[in-house]
């Protein structure tokens, strides 16, 4: 944990000295972006690819409802799908509401001696909120990235920003994600089966997450930033004719770097469960084994033990216990 | 007397802080999941211990029959039988328990309100537990070799009466 | 003077083990948890790598000169083949929901023993050699180097799981420890490091057609046994036969069932139901075991030994296969014989000749689950069935894993329990269906020698099965797996002392009324029936 928190550290101190001292606003605001986007699109385009060139010999689908077998059995259509529809809808469940973590049922004995049931509900409740501010803290910053800005991601940010704080519009999402993130890295340092198991490239992306979410809140609520050279930043390299206007804070220039890391990390790390959910074949098979063949295309040939052979071992034996057999030695000898 | 009032009255921080003491015995990762001992089916071995450990502390206060005492025992000593533990590592945890009241009585003893041979009699009664905890610990490893033997029989039951000529 | 040390110090001995990360804790291998090592001449049989004798609690394991490299080896061409390994190795965010499913956790509180760690227990490999991060960074990118104390502790945690599939249920990423076993397990195949509990059964198998090594002659005199005792009880005459050409019906199980009590009251079972509906099927002494122990061995030895219900079917030219009462056999036929050894085009479609159902969901690999068939049966009113001869029973029912998380056979065998007997009493949720918890003794793990272990592992289904005692007075485990019926009467006896082991078929053949036969008086097992049961009056 150390570890991984020194190297964030030191990234934010790389950072404020390359801007501040040795004035690399280019390399950190143009170069840096365009060299985390590609090695982001190259990355995951390859790690997926490679995993693409890994076939799926089996159908190996974990069962979580019951099989549709007999017509007047109910079968479980999304827990044991068997049916294309029933197989996206189970992961979509899976990607949108993760199911299986909710499913983390835990049956208990209470105080009263009844039999009560909870369940293990915070992770999964800090996991859900967490995935879902930082999609639409993405997808609000679509703002800086188009002109005119689409009429929806105003909506959302207008629904996002509705408790207003004095006169400005206060983010929920900044908010969720902060106390998630250090939701999730409490858990791992103070259960210790969590802390057990976890690895610095555990500790890593949660304190990235965390610098880039505080730099951000402190830009928009603390050290304004001028928003409008920020948004000309912002075109200038989606329409690739970066420009560096003036006056945009070292604040920025951390924020940016911090999110240039996160995705250049991305493909590299744990992170790709993002892409890896999709095309796990114990979720994104049907339960349809013995009605439809499942084809290995490297089922190679093995040695067996034909009956043959076993005929040619035991076929006497056979013949005097009265089995069958296919050429009687009874006659031979 | 004051003792026995104490200890019923205490029995909630004593038998708690002797169930840390046991699962003090098991690595530091699993002896936190182990604590939870309400969940009944999600950890059993933590619920098991609780149970048989509140039980064992108020048949020391109803004075040690051991027909009631076995019971409780048996709840936690069917499962360090068939743990890494040596026979005497096994049965430590009952001694464990006079480290635990003399802690926790350390205020009324300086205040003279329990008596000297009140404790020994006390710490007498836990000796005669750790004895039946070894018994019980001993008819658990028997059981496990009957039950292991009996396996073993049944493989082949039915090969050996079909060879033998007899029959069920 | 010398210090008086404080009472606390005295009674205090300190049995918790040196407080150290996981890579850096060796395994002890202690009696009662581990199984004893293959036999050169198992090894043998079957032609595979490296056979020695040699014990895992020896320093040296007699490994191969170039071990590393054909583990390495070995472990990229796995890559190569298996994208579940793959996404398995690449995605789990150690998020800990699996820590605390898996039994032999709950049950030893091992910290290896967490499927997130034991997984990890590989991918720390798999970083150090596969990964640009694990090669430059090492330990801080979670990467290990590869050694023989890596290799005893695979083979130490790898022979500690039951491929039960528990962990992958509550994983978001539904990553399966099962699959990460299985191919750890070839990589300790190919240096010859299996456990004989494993290699014996595969070598046996292989040659005899069933585990146990039993010769074909002795198998039909062991099947005509429990005839015998079927006449004693019922008056009813049963003919079975064997390796019959034109036969509909192929019927496999597992050999067990054949040999070992309480299995063998569940052929009794078959035999006694089969000959009720005058069905024509046939035994094969060729394919006398569906249980496939290949499978806990490698994909490889799954396959050759499976491929003899597929080559039996065809020689014997029956329509369609029946399969019996068994875990592991029945996740190899769901999901992988078709794969393997099919296409099974010289079969049919499998149809119920007594009812006239049509089994598409089997439409493809053409075998047909007993539970699936008897439901079948019931639903349509075929069979005579008397539950009040179970009624010294108050059963309840464990899941066997692979039918449950790799089938979700769930409703049929309670459907057939709920018609054969009056009792029926299912355990808690959270430790049935497809949360069920294993046995303790799958995964080709019920060896004798690994007896403590096992009833560590097994203590929470038993502790469910206490539950239900306790509640409703049961007596009788039901189950649809073989190992069960070998694994769970040894831990009822320790932790539930009182509750037998029964296989769903013994309790059909108890309940059910055979035309002809005398009233009975005892059920299969010869106990006596509670008073007024079965005395033919329905």
């Amino acid at each position: 944990m150390q570890f991984a928190g020194l190297v964030v550290v030191g990234i934010i101190m790389l950072v404020f000295l390359g801007v501040q001292g040795l004035k690399l606003q280019f390399f950190f605001g143009v170069i840096i972006p365009y060299l985390a986007l590609v090695v982001f699109c190259l990355g995951l385009i390859g790690r997926v690819v490679k995993w693409g060139r890994s076939p799926v010999p089996f159908s190996i689908p974990t069962v979580h409802g019951q099989q549709k077998s007999l017509p007047w059995i109910k079968a479980s259509a999304i827990d044991s799908p068997v049916t294309t529809a029933g197989v996206v809808a189970r992961l979509a469940l899976e990607v949108l509401f993760f199911r299986s973590l909710f499913k983390n049922v835990k049956a208990e004995l209470g105080e009263g001696r009844r039999l009560t049931f909870t369940w293990e509900k915070w992770l999964w409740l800090a996991g859900l909120l967490f995935h879902w501010s930082f999609l639409v803290v993405i997808f609000r910053h679509l703002r800086f990235f188009t002109e005119p800005v689409p009429a929806v991601v105003h909506s959302l940010g207008s629904l996002d920003g509705f408790f207003q704080v004095g006169l400005q519009a206060f983010f929920i999402t900044d908010l969720i994600i902060l106390a998630t993130v250090l939701y999730l890295l409490l858990r791992r340092v103070c259960i210790p089966q969590m802390r057990y198991i976890s690895l610095p490239a555990d500790y890593f992306p949660l304190f990235v997450i965390f610098g880039i979410a505080l730099s951000g809140i402190s830009m928009r609520y603390f050290f304004k930033v001028d928003i409008a050279a920020v948004k000309k930043l912002a075109m200038g390299l989606v329409t690739f004719k970066p420009v560096l206007p003036e006056g945009i804070g070292v604040i920025f220039y951390i924020h940016l770097f911090l999110v240039c890391v996160l995705f250049a990390y991305f493909p590299f790390s744990k992170l790709m469960h993002m892409a890896g959910i999709f095309m796990a074949p114990t979720r994104n098979l049907a339960n349809d084994s013995r009605a439809r063949r499942h084809v290995n295309p490297w089922n190679y040939p093995v040695k067996v033990h034909t009956y043959a052979d076993y005929e040619a071992e035991f076929g006497r034996k056979m013949e005097e216990a009265g089995l069958p057999v296919e050429n009687s030695q009874a006659k031979v000898s | 007397m004051a003792l026995a009032e104490w200890m019923r009255q205490n029995k909630a921080p004593v038998v708690t802080k002797w169930f840390q003491v046991l699962l003090a015995d098991y690595a530091g990762e699993s002896g936190r999941f182990l604590e939870k001992y309400q969940e009944q089916f999600a950890n059993p071995m933590g619920y098991a211990f609780f149970q048989g450990l509140e039980g064992l502390f108020e048949q020391l206060l109803e004075g040690l029959e051991p027909h009631r005492v076995r019971p409780c025992l048996d709840k936690i000593m069917r499962i360090r039988a068939v743990e890494d533990f040596s026979p005497s590592q096994a049965v430590d945890f009952v001694f464990r328990l006079k480290g635990v009241v003399r802690e926790q009585l350390s205020g009324e003893i300086q205040a003279n309100r329990v008596s000297t041979p009140e404790i020994l009699a006390f710490e007498t009664m836990i000796d005669n537990l750790a004895l039946l905890a070894f018994d019980q610990y001993m008819l658990c490893r028997e059981h496990l070799n009957e039950v292991r033997i009996n396996e073993i029989k049944n493989r082949t039951a039915r090969l050996l009466a079909r060879a033998g000529g007899a029959t069920f | 003077m010398a210090s008086v040390p404080k009472p606390d110090q005295l009674l205090k001995i300190d049995h918790r083990p040196p407080q150290t990360g996981w890579m850096d804790t060796p395994v002890v291998f202690k009696k009662g948890t581990y199984s004893h090592a293959a036999k050169a001449k198992n090894l043998e049989a079957v032609d595979l790598p490296n056979p020695r004798d040699w014990s895992p609690d020896q320093q040296d394991w007699k490994l191969p000169e170039n071990w590393k490299e054909i583990v390495l080896e070995g472990l990229r061409e796995r890559l190569s083949r298996y994208r579940s390994l793959q996404i398995f190795m690449d995605i789990c965010v150690r998020c800990g929901a699996c820590a605390d499913k898996c039994h032999f956790f709950i049950g030893s509180g091992d910290p290896k023993n967490m499927p997130v760690l034991r997984a990890e227990l590989l991918r720390s490999v798999y970083r150090k050699d596969f990964t640009t991060a694990g090669k430059i960074l090492g330990k801080f990118a979670g990467a290990r180097e590869l050694t023989t104390d890596v290799i005893k502790e695979w083979f130490y945690y790898f022979f500690q799981c039951t491929e039960c599939r528990r962990c992958s249920v509550f994983c978001p990423y539904g990553i399966d420890t099962a699959e990460i076993t299985i191919i750890v397990r070839e990589l300790l195949n190919l240096l010859g490091c299996n456990i004989d509990w494993i290699a014996g059964p595969v070598a046996n198998c292989y040659r005899t057609g069933n585990h146990l090594g039993i010769q074909p002659h002795t198998f039909k005199d062991m099947v005509e046994f429990c005839v015998e005792d079927i006449e004693k009880l019922t008056g009813v005459k049963i003919e079975p036969t064997f390796n019959r050409k034109g036969a509909e019906i192929l019927f496999v199980t597992p050999s067990g069932d054949v040999f070992a009590d309480p299995g063998t009251y569940t052929l009794m079972g078959y035999l006694m139901l089969f000959h009720e509906l005058g069905l024509d099927y046939t035994w094969s002494t060729y394919a006398s075991d569906g249980g496939n122990f290949g499978f806990f061995h490698s994909m490889e030895m799954a396959k050759r030994l499976n491929y003899k219900i597929y080559a039996e079917a065809k020689r014997l030219g029956v329509k369609w296969i029946l399969g019996g009462e068994c875990g592991h056999m029945w996740r190899v036929i769901h999901q992988y014989m078709d794969t393997m050894n099919g296409p099974a085009d010289f079969l049919e479609v499998p149809v119920s000749p007594i009812t006239g159902t049509r089994f598409d969901h089997a439409g493809s690999t053409k075998m047909v689950h007993i539970a699936e068939f008897t439901a079948d049966l019931i639903r349509h009113n075929k069979l005579k069935l008397d539950a009040r001869r179970n009624d010294h029973f108050k059963v309840t029912f464990h899941d066997s894993c692979n039918p449950a998380r790799s089938m979700g056979l769930f409703e049929e065998p309670r459907y057939v329990l709920r018609n054969v007997c009056n009792h029926f009493y299912d355990m808690p949720e959270g430790t049935i269906r497809e949360q069920t918890f294993c046995c303790g003794s799958g995964g080709g793990l019920n060896s004798d020698e690994f007896s403590e272990m096992r009833m560590r592992g097994g203590f929470p289904r038993a502790n469910a099965v206490r539950y239900v005692r306790e509640k409703y007075g049961v007596n009788t485990l039901a189950c649809i797996c073989a190992v069960d019926r070998a694994a769970l009467p040894p831990l009822m006896q320790y932790w539930v002392p009182g509750v037998e082991v029964a296989g769903l078929h013994e309790l059909v053949g108890n309940a059910l009324i055979m035309s002809g036969e005398v009233p009975r008086t005892s059920d299969l097992r010869g106990n006596p029936l509670a008073e007024g049961d079965g005395d033919g009056d329905v």
